[in-house]
């Protein structure tokens, strides 16, 4: 390098080595920035763009303000008190009119839905009625043909629907809802289901990052010390699995944890038990399953962990006079934190998003947010609400991943 | 220096190809041809073998076939995107109906396809949809288990007299109905009942009475498998579905044909398909009498066309959801008010059933 710069100085064209270092440096970065480009895309399209996309869903809804456009302006100036006046139900029967032509009811019924279950029928009903009405006045005769447009939390939906802008389905997502003027009220206990959910996604997670460390910490401990022949065989058990499909290690799980599976005709051949035990479709069968297949993941960074301990530390605590326990606690141990702080965060944010798994072996009370996230992604096609529970839960994983930063610092987390 | 001149070619290279993939796909040629989606399983192969490949060899139009679960959001978003793919779907009425009022089906053309509508079992119900076929929602048995099984839908309630886990498939449609009547209801008034809020909370209620026995299945074909499985002891099943397990399996199932819940399957296609003929000609095929009743001698499920039960063979018929004997106690669910309700109590039921 000194020598080519050297020569590069000597060059007759007069550019100061300087210039000409920093002009070879930033080739040199603009090269490296080429080859990490397509990566960059394909994270910047594949995953950042469209979780920002689900993170704006979650609280952009303009479905009435696109759909019902003179309603939502006429309404901008009503105050929320009594029923709206006449020039607002003139707009209102306009709008009906319009979507009832362009076939867009259907949408205006489903967002309505969301917020007053059962209306968006009725709303679809009379806007069949109100497609043939001609002259006013528009008041009385709108109401006459279906009461809901006598409501007041109907009014108050629609006057929320002129801002493109909505916290209702971040507030549903936490048990909250819009009561019938317009202020937030607990969800009823009937509907109210998310804030359990979330608590639920949290126990679940955590219990088995727990179970995880209980039996991957002996095992990778085993790993790291037996001699390589041994550990070599123990590896391929450990990892063999992890190469599998985690769908086919679930459906696994139901084979053998079903009735007449292969676990209970087991114990009930051994007479351990006289009636099957029920293993599967509950909070055990979720447990056992989802353990197993996160094992690998905390696991393998304790034991890469362990295998940069040097032996020699517990030799020496051995010689300078600390016991067994000791030595391994206050020597040992305190080393392998790194590598189990990195399992256990891995293994439970991994288990955060779980969704397969309890859908095949837990029961209806084991599901967590990723299945209901699936449900109004794929059933319900309610989008928003998908995208605030998914919001949610990004955020809380954020959150937690910081508070870990704060009390573990995440440059102490070791994979190897 | 050439060493540096290369990796530059080959990140060149590499952005190409990734901008390559990204481009747009150019369609391929479409020809004679349509797509049509159903639910898959026995059913399908019976549709593949009675008319999808009759009408194929008759009309030369290609038949592709898809499979979807019911999902009509999928319908939905191949709408809003103009980007529809299926051209003929299967569908339950109800779902047709909210689908049409919203303008995601194509209104059907009975002078186009030249079909009376009143020669159908409800061929009027919905303009979006042609009857396809007739199915029963029954609950099935495990004979091994109880030689003398349930026999009412109160039975099925009863987990003192008939202990083990019962299978429902996790959806409010036939399980809020069969809730009402197990408590007592009469049959013809279970959807004036389930209209009050005080009927869906009896239905919700008595359904809890069993919540700690029911094994909830995602999609209709797992009530056999849970069966056979011994996972449970009785579950609501299709009884076509559970005629193919006893014949063509050989399982010991037994179905309890009081208080059926019957429905329809329709034929309906997408707004903006882009084989709106062939899917008319499809259609018209299907109509007939002789290809229904080809279908329902492989698969038992009742035929649409009033004419085709004729043409049934008689072995087969008493397997028939629509065989007279078994209409005598009979509930229709009604696609009218699941079109109507069924958004508020499924955002009910899915809570209810998380709890």
């Amino acid at each position: 390098m000194v020598t080519m710069a050297v020569q590069i100085a000597r060059e007759p064209d007069g550019m100061p080595l300087r210039t000409k270092l920093t002009r070879v440096e930033r080739r040199r970065k603009l090269r490296a920035f080429i080859l990490v480009l397509p990566l960059l895309l394909f994270i910047l399209i594949g995953f950042a763009l469209p979780i920002g996309r689900m993170m704006f869903n979650a609280i952009h809804d303009d479905t009435l303000l696109t759909l019902m456009p003179r309603t939502t302006a006429a309404l901008s100036a009503w105050d929320g008190k009594d029923l709206p006046d006449e020039s607002t139900y003139a707009a209102l029967a306009e709008d009906l009119k319009q979507a009832w032509a362009q076939r867009s009811m259907g949408a205006i019924a489903k967002r309505i839905n969301y917020e007053l279950p059962g209306l968006g029928s009725q709303i679809t009903s009379s806007a069949r009625k109100a497609s043939t009405l001609s002259a006013g006045p528009y008041k009385p005769t709108l109401i006459e043909i279906n009461p809901v447009w006598g409501r007041q939390d109907v009014w108050s939906l629609l006057k929320r629907g002129s801002l493109a802008y909505t916290p209702y389905y971040l507030l549903r997502s936490v048990d909250y809802q819009y009561g019938p003027s317009g202020q937030i009220v607990a969800s009823p206990p009937e509907t109210a289901i998310f804030q359990d959910m979330f608590l639920r996604t949290l126990a679940i997670s955590i219990g088995v990052t727990a179970l995880t460390l209980l039996l991957g910490f002996p095992v990778a401990y085993l790993l790291a010390t037996l001699p390589a022949k041994y550990s070599n065989l123990l590896m391929i058990m450990v990892v063999l699995p992890f190469w599998t499909s985690l769908l086919v290690r679930t459906v696994a799980w139901v084979v053998l944890l079903q009735q007449h599976g292969v676990i209970n005709e087991m114990l009930m051949a051994l007479h351990m038990i006289s009636q099957p035990a029920q293993l599967i479709f509950n909070r055990i069968g979720t447990m056992v399953a989802m353990t197993h297949i996160q094992l690998p993941f905390t696991l393998l960074p304790i034991y890469s962990v362990m295998k940069t301990i040097p032996p020699i530390h517990i030799r020496a605590a051995r010689s300078l006079g600390a016991g067994p326990f000791y030595a391994f606690w206050k020597v040992y141990f305190p080393q392998t934190l790194p590598g189990i702080a990195a399992g256990c965060l891995l293994t439970f944010i991994l288990c955060l998003g779980y969704y397969i798994t309890p859908a095949m072996v837990g029961g209806p009370n084991d599901q967590m947010v990723g299945s209901f996230i699936a449900h109004y992604t794929n059933e319900e096609l309610n989008w928003g609400m998908a995208s605030a529970l998914g919001a949610i839960l990004l955020t809380a994983t954020l959150l937690l991943y910081y508070v870990f930063n704060k009390l573990v610092g995440v440059d102490r987390i070791k994979m190897g | 220096m050439r060493k540096t001149r290369l990796m530059d070619v080959g990140a060149l290279a590499v952005i190409s190809l990734a901008t390559g993939v990204l481009a747009p796909a150019t369609p391929v040629f479409a020809g004679d041809q349509l797509t049509i989606t159903s639910f898959g399983g026995p059913s399908q192969d019976a549709n593949r073998k009675a008319i999808f490949e009759p009408f194929s060899k008759e009309s030369g139009i290609k038949v592709n076939e898809d499979v979807f679960n019911g999902e009509i959001s999928k319908i939905r978003a191949m709408v809003q995107s103009k980007s529809v793919s299926w051209d003929v779907v299967d569908l339950y009425p109800g779902l047709a109906g909210q689908l049409c009022a919203e303008g995601t089906l194509e209104p059907i053309d009975w002078k186009k396809l030249g079909l009376d509508r009143s020669s159908f079992i409800e061929g009027e119900t919905t303009d979006c949809g042609v009857p396809e076929v007739v199915t029963g929602k029954i609950i099935a048995y495990d004979k091994d288990k109880f030689p003398n099984g349930p026999k009412t839908i109160a039975d099925f309630f009863d987990t003192k007299k008939f202990p083990g886990k019962r299978g429902l498939q996790k959806r409010p449609v036939e399980n809020l109905e069969w809730a009402l009547i197990a408590d007592g209801v009469p049959l013809k008034d279970v959807y004036k009942v389930l209209s009050t809020p005080a009927g869906v909370e009896q239905a919700f209620k008595k359904l809890d009475t069993i919540k700690q026995d029911i094994v909830w299945f995602q999609t209709s074909s797992q009530a056999t498998q849970l069966l056979a499985d011994g996972q449970v002891v009785m579950a609501a099943a299709y009884s076509h579905r559970i005629v193919d397990a006893i014949k063509n399996s050989g399982k010991h199932f037994q179905i309890m044909w009081d208080t059926l819940q019957w429905s329809m399957g329709v034929w309906v296609i997408p707004a903006g398909s882009p084989h709106v003929d062939a899917a008319y000609k499809f259609l018209a095929f299907f109509a007939l009498p002789q290809p229904q009743a080809n279908f329902s001698n492989i698969m038992p499920c009742g035929p649409t066309n009033k004419k085709a039960l004729a043409l049934v063979d008689p072995a087969i018929l008493p397997d028939l959801p629509n065989a007279p004997d078994h209409m005598a106690n009979a509930l229709r669910v009604d696609a009218a008010f699941w079109s109507e309700k069924s958004d508020e109590l499924a955002q009910r039921f899915t809570v209810w059933v998380a709890k």
